[in-house]
């Protein structure tokens, strides 16, 4: 168990040691958004914005211009919602070489409550041109995704979490942005997840597994630009979709997966989701129960779609 | 024209050669000027569409800064060792493209193609369009903050540049401006100058009538910054200005420049209409009277170079 947002704070300290072009801006946040370790190291190469997000997005902006690689930190409530149109009209519609950090996303945030429990950002995020929205599983894809966010040009939106989670990837595994990974085969159901639902995509499909239905696990950690070949092999083998995500059922993963798959290979789906409404205070493991973000979940998700795909005569 | 972002690496130790390419004295700046001006009516006749009064009275200051003061090379828009300037007040996009295209970043022809499907002019400037526009803008309130990104960056790597941050008053409304202007002040940025088209006038009337800004030089001081007041059609007085602006250290300056909008035409002159519309032919020849030419001569002139 590790957080993701030590994956971003510990992949900063090492962008700095490699590219001195680096800068990290962060909105009085630095121990939370875990930006600590490269201000400990790196102090002339980090400023504190204070409460002010829509101007250090747009400082972050003016930075690029110049030839800095800017990482901003903070919620991803207030990076995304709060500086929409600062990330829209001036970082991406220049195509500036913006890195935003959205920290403490999703439900899982826990007690702080709905203000800062950030669950629209893929929405918001991926609809603006230019833009690519990462959503790393776990400690281990947070370091690789923000090492490289700083290595491709233009705006990314970098998504993860406060809390603990399981670690299921390892130094070993690939990442590429824009590249899904298949985390286990299976032709009855496929289950595209992102973020910590990740996880419970696998626990899912090992409880699918104990009732004789083959699922495969995806991880699309990139959702813009999204893995399209990988989703439509995906479907076409499967037959059957499940995505699953903390973030609004609108607009996020689940809608991006459709988008690609009702022109090119439609087949029933199911979205794993939180149901269009705002969060709540309560412990984490408690409030993914209460907002139908579990394994068990897409078990019933799962139960569903297969019951369509039946259903369906090809 | 499409133009990539720079993709390479920044060397910011090419800093050779830095002056403006012109050096106008006065008397040229105010013949620029002028220039300017029948530019900016022409190109609106020809786009009817876009905004006249703002521009006309920013002609003065764009034409002291693009032909005096600011460091570029036309030729080279991302020339490392260049100055920097935003205008965050996007819709003054004809001063903005007269400016630029007077200076040589592209040909003057292409005014006659603003806010055309096949002209890479857009309403409101986008960087990827168009050579010489550091950054898109349009919608306001944004412009400063960029600019203090800008000039941050700038001090870190120990370059020489300046950094104009080109404002109207009314945008000083927006939260954000304010944000940004904490920051430059508590980061001492006197790299920074920032220069307000103080002309009192928003679309929906005088800027005093519609929120309250005065005093605003009172608010930059109690922001830390260094205020100059001035009148901003005295070129002098612009000169003067900028270079006070240079030699204050430990601040960041702002230029509080009163202007009239759509001066010196007799009927755009303080006419809050006149913020966001273009001349009707018959406007426009009389305007066009008023700078000392015709718009058969001007377009002409601007065809053809």
């Amino acid at each position: 168990m590790k957080k993701t947002r030590e994956g971003f704070g510990r992949a900063l300290a090492e962008l700095g040691k490699t590219n001195p072009d680096v800068v990290v801006l962060v909105g009085d946040l630095t121990d939370s958004t875990m930006v600590s370790f490269f201000a400990k190291e790196f102090p002339d190469r980090f400023v504190e914005m204070g409460v002010a997000e829509q101007n250090m997005m747009t400082a972050a902006a003016g930075l690029s211009l110049v030839g800095k690689i800017p990482f901003l930190a903070t919620y991803g409530a207030f990076a995304t919602c709060r500086c929409a149109d600062q990330i829209r009209v001036t970082v991406c519609y220049s195509d500036l070489n913006v890195k935003i950090g959205g920290a403490h996303g999703g439900i899982s945030v826990g007690p702080d409550g709905a203000t800062h429990q950030a669950l629209e950002e893929f929405a918001m995020m991926r609809v603006l041109p230019n833009m690519k929205v990462i959503v790393p599983c776990d400690f281990e894809e947070t370091r690789k995704a923000t090492l490289a966010a700083a290595a491709v040009w233009g705006p990314v939106y970098l998504r993860f979490g406060r809390e603990d989670v399981p670690v299921v990837t390892g130094a070993a595994t690939p990442f590429e942005i824009g590249k899904g990974i298949l985390l286990r085969d299976g032709d009855d159901v496929a289950i595209v997840a992102c973020g910590v639902m990740v996880h419970e995509a696998l626990q899912a499909a090992e409880a699918l597994a104990a009732r004789d239905i083959q699922a495969r696990v995806i991880n699309i950690h990139t959702i813009k630009p999204i893995d399209r070949n990988l989703l439509i092999q995906a479907a076409e083998d499967c037959g059957a979709v499940v995505t699953a995500e903390e973030h609004q059922i609108h607009g996020g993963l689940g809608s991006a997966v459709a988008e690609v798959l009702v022109r090119h290979c439609p087949v029933p789906m199911e979205f794993v989701a939180v149901e269009d409404r705002f969060g709540q205070s309560g412990k984490p493991a408690e409030l993914m129960a209460a907002f139908g973000l579990t394994a068990d979940h897409i078990v019933t998700a799962t139960e569903k779609v297969l019951a369509r795909k039946v259903a369906r005569v090809y | 024209m499409f133009l990539l972002p720079t993709e390479e690496a920044h060397t910011m130790t090419d800093t050779t050669e830095r002056k403006n390419p012109y050096r106008l004295p006065v008397d040229q700046l105010k013949a620029k000027s002028l220039e300017l001006r029948r530019d900016i009516i022409t190109m609106l006749v020809e786009a009817k569409s876009g905004h006249t009064g703002g521009p006309m009275g920013f002609a003065d200051i764009a034409a002291t800064l693009f032909f005096h003061e600011l460091v570029y090379d036309p030729k080279n828009p991302k020339w490392p060792g260049r100055d920097m300037w935003f205008y965050s007040m996007g819709h003054m996009t004809p001063i903005h493209y007269s400016a630029l295209a007077e200076a040589g970043y592209f040909p003057l022809k292409d005014l006659m193609k603003f806010r055309k499907l096949d002209g890479h002019l857009q309403g409101h400037p986008s960087s990827l369009d168009t050579p010489g526009v550091e950054v898109s803008s349009g919608s306001l309130g944004q412009g400063l903050s960029i600019a203090f990104g800008a000039a941050y960056g700038s001090r870190m790597d120990g370059h020489p540049r300046r950094v104009y941050a080109l404002l109207s008053d009314g945008e000083h409304e927006e939260g954000s401006t304010w944000e940004a202007a904490m920051a430059a002040g508590h980061y001492q940025m006197d790299n920074l100058c920032a220069i307000v088209d103080y002309n009192n006038i928003q679309i929906d009337g005088h800027v005093e009538d519609i929120m309250g800004l005065a005093p605003l030089g009172d608010k930059y001081r109690a922001f830390r910054w260094n205020v100059i007041e001035i009148d901003g059609h005295d070129i002098a007085a612009i000169l003067g200005a900028l270079d006070q602006a240079r030699r204050c250290k430990g601040r960041p300056t702002v230029v509080l420049a009163r202007t009239v909008m759509g001066h010196p035409v007799s009927f755009m002159s303080d006419q809050f209409e006149w913020h966001g519309k273009p001349p009707k032919p018959e406007e426009g020849d009389k305007a066009l009277a008023e700078l000392g030419t015709t718009y058969a001569e001007w377009s002409g002139r601007l065809l053809n170079n």
